[in-house]
């Protein structure tokens, strides 16, 4: 059954058409990723998934609901969280303030309850903070709790933004580059964690990745895109054997000729 | 440096993680309490006059400190509730009514018109809130049955249960009126920092993009907290009407909604604490230049009296070593030197450099 599909997407920005009639569907439990040359339109799909850019045409449907006409604020709500390639992350406050953070959608009482810290939202803080302190023992947070997101180191900060995405409870979660500017081992541990997340959590994996090797350990379909328009869609392997993922990525040989 | 051993969630919930900082609050309550009874009637009124300050000090701090919304308008809630109170007030209606009204009043009026307001960000939300605060200027001199015009009006007395609460007549229940206010505000201010709502505005301010994704409405958060922001302000409001007696438009200019925005960035942006040290400078500061400037008259015969404008000059130089030198504020400097006697001797120089930030991605704003 596939919990994600995206039909005929394609956003215009004046001349530019940034991502232009693509369709593809994630599977619930799937780890699906996109890939393509820089500029291909990978986080502009991502931000049209979020609701943050309005698409020219084409529709997003989630676990059977269309999501094309919603807020960006009504995705998380539905199950759908996301990372972002330049790390999002609220810095002056700490690690798990941040986490706490995406237990957002999660709560139910406002503000006048908040102001008088009524019984009821003091139950639910417990009940936050048991849940994100579950995201923090499966990411390995626990020295981090309590430190400031500004001096934190690149890889940390990463990690940090996962774990964010996870504390929201999400059905799918968008990975926007989880292993970029990280080390092989970094890698390796967000490799293992992707696995786990669709093993123990349950979760479907979208993911925009430039690391092959990431991308072919992890992940059940690749999607490669350039120039905003989909070229092949199917396993690591058939997806990079196919002669025009590798021209977009190399060129051709009639252009070198040229 | 005190490890505190926690059995439960319940310590990072409390308002405070250990009994010794439960123990300092309650010092310092004591004190401000007995207050009347340490001091002569001259320096019990600047105590008044300085948690006025701290209490629209921390009207303003929600917005700019805790959801980074920059307000040069907020004199002019300030202006909403001093009117809003003496107004209600002199139709018949008692003080226990009349402040919470004009709360409410200032805090209705912040929200709505935050509600286009807060599209803007930055210098462009600085001026749409500048541009606010010349209507509501204008709108006082035009509504003069309400207002008493350019010529001001006068706060009632304020009596409640038979007690007179009056600034000039029975000073000290004046004070515990503004001390029992403030603490109440500031526990609430307090409340909601450790709640979801408070952490939403962290989350607008320092991401909006992300605060979205994490399915926060920034532009109702903001709203909020603007409504929140100018609703204590209006409180602040009312008391200082109340404790000036005779006011009229004047007493809320542009330089105080500076001044205002000055006891929040000096005093230290994103703290509670930091409201109250920049409320305790900016109203202790003339009143010491003035003391000084008496005592080298008294000792040495120099009147600097007659140089124009030296008070305000060195105001300002001081004003602007604390924005070149400690942008942090008074909190921020007050957090270094305590971490450097919690971790003596191991302290380092550059422990408080700001780290270099990554690329924001400006384009999703």
């Amino acid at each position: 059954m596939s919990l994600l599909e995206v039909n005929d997407l394609a956003v215009h920005f004046g001349g530019v058409k940034a991502v232009d009639g693509v369709s593809f569907s994630v599977d619930a439990g799937e780890v699906f990723a996109i890939i393509g040359p820089n500029g291909a339109g990978k986080s502009t799909i991502f931000n049209l998934i979020s609701r943050i850019y309005e698409p020219t045409r084409g529709t997003i449907r989630f676990d059977g609901k269309d999501i094309t006409d919603l807020k960006s604020h009504d995705i998380a709500s539905l199950g759908i969280a996301r990372t972002f390639q330049n790390i999002e992350l609220f810095d002056h406050s700490t690690v798990l303030a941040n986490l706490l953070m995406g237990r957002h959608t999660h709560r139910s009482t406002n503000f006048v309850q908040d102001i008088l810290f009524l019984p009821k939202v003091r139950r639910e803080e417990r009940a936050h903070r048991k849940r994100v302190e579950e995201v923090i023992e499966f990411l390995e947070l626990e020295a981090y709790r309590k430190k400031m997101i500004a001096g934190l180191p690149y890889g940390v900060r990463k990690v940090v933004e996962i774990g964010r995405a996870l504390a929201i409870g999400p059905k799918i979660i968008l990975l926007d580059e989880p292993a970029s500017g990280l080390s092989v081992e970094e890698t390796q541990d967000v490799a293992f964690w992707i696995e786990d997340m669709r093993r123990d959590m349950g979760l479907t994996v979208l993911m925009v990745e430039h690391d092959m090797s990431l991308v072919t350990q992890v992940s059940d379909r690749v999607l490669a895109v350039a120039n905003g328009k989909p070229l092949a869609m199917g396993t690591a392997q058939e997806v990079q054997a196919d002669p025009h993922v590798q021209a977009a990525y190399l060129g051709t040989p009639e252009e070198d000729a040229a | 440096m005190r490890v505190v051993f926690k059995k439960s969630y319940d310590p990072d919930i409390d308002l405070h993680e250990h009994g010794w900082s439960r123990a300092k609050i309650a010092v310092l309550a004591g004190i401000m309490i007995i207050l009347p009874f340490l001091v002569g009637n001259y320096y019990l009124a600047e105590a008044a006059n300085t948690l006025i300050w701290a209490l629209a000090g921390m009207g303003l701090m929600i917005a700019v400190g805790h959801t980074g919304q920059v307000s040069l308008g907020h004199a002019a809630f300030l202006a909403i509730g001093a009117y809003t109170d003496a107004a209600l007030m002199n139709a018949g209606l008692p003080f226990l009514l009349a402040f919470p009204a004009a709360g409410l009043v200032a805090g209705l009026f912040g929200a709505v018109i935050a509600i286009p307001a807060v599209r803007m960000s930055g210098i462009y939300l600085a001026i749409a809130t500048l541009a606010v605060f010349v209507i509501v200027e204008e709108l006082v001199i035009l509504l003069e049955p309400i207002t008493g015009g350019v010529g001001g009006i006068m706060a009632p007395s304020i009596t409640f249960f038979g007690i007179s609460f009056d600034r000039y007549g029975a000073l000290q229940n004046f004070y515990w009126l503004v001390l029992g206010v403030v603490a109440l505000v500031t526990w609430g201010y307090a409340n909601l920092m450790r709640s979801p709502t408070g952490r939403s505005f962290l989350a607008v301010r320092d991401s909006e993009v992300s605060a979205r994704a994490l399915g926060i409405n920034v532009t109702k958060t903001k709203a909020l907290a603007f409504g929140l922001s100018s609703g204590v302000t209006g409180l602040a409001g009312a008391l200082m009407g109340h404790y000036i007696g005779f006011f009229n438009y004047e007493l809320f200019s542009i330089f105080i909604s500076i001044n205002l925005l000055l006891v929040v960035t000096i005093g230290g942006l994103g703290f509670i604490q930091g409201a109250f040290l920049g409320a305790i400078l900016i109203t202790g500061m003339p009143q010491l230049i003035a003391i000084l400037r008496d005592n080298l008259n008294a000792t040495t015969g120099i009147d600097l009296g007659s140089v124009p404008g030296l008070d305000t000059m060195l105001f300002s130089v001081i004003l602007i070593l604390f924005i070149i030198f400690e942008p942090t504020g008074l909190y921020g400097r007050w957090l270094k030197i305590r971490t450097w006697f919690e971790i003596f001797p191991l302290a380092r120089r550059d422990m408080f450099r700001r780290q270099k930030s990554y690329l924001k991605t400006e384009r999703m704003k």
